[in-house]
């Protein structure tokens, strides 16, 4: 017990996540991937269909931003006692309300805006 | 630490310990507040993005993504954000071995290619107010301006922070202090990459698309 208190107290003296090479190097790749393979879709436009294209790269984007909250920013369940993961996930909730929200009601706002709808009704 | 080498007496350990302890308390309250800070600063940039999201297709008969972006310029910009990150992380590896020079050379250069990202970011700016595509040509412009601005914003502030951490490790070294404010900062950068990939895939990528 004491001997496992010593080392959990010797590890926060290096406070802070620990990092690896391999664990950037990984990272990198990962990234430049993820990154080329959206750009080159756009810029060479090899799907015919727009909204496959759109739903590729959000897909693209997605896995992106995972790669590097995980290997960039070190993210986990444990880091700072499940604070940052918790906070992560609130964040994430009150990202997709804002985001979704927004769109979705000035999107019908917009619709029913329509000068055309408004003569036929 | 400088009272890791002072040997308390039996009797006085526990104290020395719950001294340590409530100090790595405030050294870890640092880093998990940062992060909440980072937090609302994500949504920040979502009020952004839901801004361009509605906006984005109000051309008011100007330009649209289409006509202006050009993504071979957004590609080499998107490259120096993603090697700074690279950098940054080099940087944070030659701190964990404790070398100071080394430390300092990666974190120069991560600040040299968050600079060439900015600089070719104001070009960019530059070229499209001389176009006469202006935040105040139509609601879709104003959004995108805002939203790649601010980002811009946060580079910028980025750089000002390496810059003078480069100036308090040259005096003070690889401090408990100095360690823990090169943890923030490399959350702050990969933080703003992060970020990045949204504005590229959805500003950029979806802008050229229409």
């Amino acid at each position: 017990m004491s001997e496992h208190h010593l080392h959990s107290s010797e590890h926060h003296e290096e406070e802070g996540p620990h990092s690896s090479f391999s664990g950037y190097m990984i990272g990198f790749m990962a990234s430049v991937i993820l990154t080329a393979i959206p750009f080159w879709l756009v810029m060479a436009d090899v799907l015919s269909s727009r909204n496959a294209t759109v739903i590729v790269i959000l897909g693209f984007a997605l896995v992106q931003i995972l790669v590097h909250m995980i290997f960039f920013l070190h993210m986990n369940f444990h880091s700072e006692g499940g604070w940052n993961m918790l906070s992560l996930i609130f964040t994430v909730v009150l990202l997709f309300i804002t985001l979704a929200g927004s769109l979705w009601v000035m999107y019908h706002m917009n619709v029913n805006m329509m000068p055309g709808m408004m003569g036929s009704s | 630490m400088s009272h890791s080498a002072v040997i308390p007496a039996a009797g006085e350990s526990s104290k020395f310990e719950f001294l340590e302890r409530g100090e790595h308390h405030v050294a870890n309250g640092t880093l998990l507040g940062f992060w909440l800070y980072l937090m609302s600063d994500c949504l920040v940039f979502a009020a952004l993005f839901a801004t361009y999201g509605v906006l984005s297709q109000n051309f008011a008969g100007g330009p649209t993504g289409a006509d202006l972006f050009d993504l071979p310029l957004v590609a080499i910009n998107t490259s120096f954000l993603l090697f700074s990150s690279i950098t940054y992380g080099f940087a944070m590896l030659q701190m964990q071995q404790k070398k100071l020079k080394g430390t300092m050379i990666w974190l120069a250069i991560t600040g040299v290619l968050g600079s060439a990202f900015l600089g070719l970011e104001l070009y960019e700016f530059y070229h499209l107010i001389h176009q006469g595509a202006g935040p105040q040509r139509s609601a879709f412009l104003s959004s995108f301006f805002t939203l790649v601005g601010t980002h811009g914003l946060h580079v910028s502030f980025g750089i000002i922070w390496l810059v003078t951490l480069l100036v308090q490790l040259k005096k003070h070294g690889l401090t408990t202090a100095n360690r823990r404010r090169l943890f923030c900062l490399s959350m702050f950068w990969h933080f703003l990459d992060v970020v990045w990939i949204g504005v590229f895939t959805i500003v950029y990528l979806m802008g050229s698309m229409s």
